[in-house]
């Protein structure tokens, strides 16, 4: 079973961490007021929105800030890698890693990327990350998972597609304050979600979006990884998984074995929906946040297309005076500015002029 | 080629509020002009300011220049950086009632003006109240 793990030949860990959550909502019953009438129930209360002068670019760059806040004795020349995961980069064809590599004072000497896996796209870009650190070819490399995730008025997903991010700084070890006790990726080619090319907004694939996609691949890469690990839902304080809406992080961790509490922490998309790529980095920020040094933690993403990610991290001492060393996620969250349908529409580029 | 060329040369004061130090006079300077405003010595040392300041003055803009027409009503502030330079900048995340003079306010790196839908989109430094 251990063959199935992505393994590093030396000891990796997250040296910073960073959020972004943008500062606009959209009530869930904002959108049901447009296209129900108000009636049926809503998947989440309300979701994070990007402002008219935010996208990819912007809430990578703060979300890195915050993360390099945190590992402050890492000199931004020193990352030799910044890796981009994303639906919604605003170039088609431009990385967004440049412009943040250049944002950070990363640049020239610097390995720059985006990455795209749907939702899975952020901890993509960390596996690599973790990877590239673990082989010895860099001591700090930057992973980014965010998104202004777009969905087509009307559709299921208006209601959570949102937008925000989530940064990490990983490094050797010794430096960490949470070290990778080990990861894996489970994959295969599930049509749930996708995107043509060209089109603005994607589409679903219905019936696959539950069993055969979202817990399939969650529950095989976290059982998958336990089993090599020798670790089982009870030797994790915290548990975060990719959160579509509310009810499906709480089934899958129910299915797994783990406890409403063990997802408390990192359980945000009831107030700040669904950010892709962004969503279960974010939910894992939340947990660091107010995590002890000893503690551990299951993350495991999930990516239309499709794949989950699964990493088990243990905390360490160097938590602890790391975590005010930036704004918390719930800082974030808390910052908060209700906007209305309208608004929305103006701010996501929906309206023609 | 306007806006492309003219951020992209700009970019490292534009992205993260990179000017110089004055080595003679130890006044940091901004935006970087390579001769010391004080002391007149040359003066060309990179320094990353912090991006904290206060609002020193203000004006709300509701008829935009071509460019900016998405982000209006947006308030234009002359602020006074912690490090002592001022600087003009769009501020953000803020309602324009709320924007008072000697508010705290930190840089973040925005989007400053999109060239069309084919063009680049040009980035740069706004200014938001401070979060903490």
């Amino acid at each position: 079973m251990e063959t199935r793990l992505l393994r590093t030949d030396r000891p990796v860990g997250i040296i910073g961490y960073g959020a972004y959550i943008p500062r606009y909502r959209l009530p869930a019953t904002e959108v049901a007021r447009i296209w129900t009438g108000g009636e049926g129930e809503t998947p989440v209360t309300e979701k994070a929105v990007a402002g008219p002068d935010e996208d990819v670019v912007t809430i990578s760059i703060e979300a890195s800030r915050n993360a390099l806040a945190r590992a402050a004795h890492v000199d931004p020349t020193l990352i030799r890698a910044v890796w981009v995961g994303s639906e919604s980069h605003p170039y088609a064809v431009k990385p967004t890693s440049t412009i943040l590599a250049e944002a950070i004072g990363a640049t020239p000497y610097v390995q720059a990327g985006d990455w795209e896996f749907a939702c899975k796209a952020g901890t993509e870009a960390l596996q690599a990350a973790i990877g590239f650190v673990g082989s010895g070819m860099a001591r700090y490399a930057l992973a980014v998972g965010a998104d202004t995730a777009q969905a087509r008025p009307s559709d299921a997903l208006e209601y959570t597609a949102a937008a925000g991010g989530a940064a990490y700084i990983v490094g050797p070890a010794e430096e960490a304050l949470a070290v990778v006790e080990g990861g894996l990726s489970y994959v295969t080619d599930t049509p749930d979600f996708w995107r043509r090319a060209y089109q603005h907004y994607p589409s679903h694939g219905g019936r696959f979006t539950g069993e055969p996609a979202y817990f399939k691949h969650i529950t095989e890469a976290a059982r998958a990884l336990m089993e090599a690990l020798g670790t089982t839902p009870a030797d994790y304080d915290y548990a975060v998984f990719h959160q579509p809406n509310v009810k499906f992080p709480q089934t899958v961790a129910r299915q797994l074995g783990f406890k409403s509490e063990q997802i408390q922490a990192g359980l945000l998309v009831d107030r700040i929906g669904n950010t892709y790529a962004g969503s279960s980095l974010v939910g894992l920020t939340a947990v660091l946040d107010g995590a002890r040094p000893g503690q551990r933690i299951l993350l495991v993403s999930f990516g239309s297309g499709a794949g989950s990610d699964a990493i088990s991290l243990r905390t360490t001492e160097a938590i602890v005076e790391r975590q005010n060393r930036a704004p918390a996620t719930q800082d974030y969250i808390a910052r908060r500015t209700v906007i209305d349908y309208g608004l929305y529409v103006r701010f996501r580029g929906k309206l023609l002029t | 080629m306007g806006i492309p060329s003219k951020n992209w040369r700009l970019r490292n004061q534009r992205y993260r509020l990179v000017g110089e130090i004055c080595e003679k006079c130890r006044a940091p300077i901004f935006p970087p002009r390579d001769v010391c405003p004080e002391c007149e010595a040359p003066a060309q040392t990179p320094y990353v300011f912090s991006g904290r300041g206060e609002v020193y003055s203000y004006s709300t803009v509701y008829h935009p220049p071509a460019g900016f027409e998405k982000y209006v009503p947006y308030t234009v502030a002359l602020v006074r950086l912690e490090e002592g330079p001022m600087l003009t900048a769009q501020l953000t995340d803020v309602d324009p009632g709320e924007v008072h003079i000697g508010m705290p306010v930190e840089m973040v790196t925005r989007q400053m003006q999109t060239d069309g839908d084919e063009g680049v989109i040009a980035y740069g430094y706004k200014f938001r109240p401070r979060m903490r």
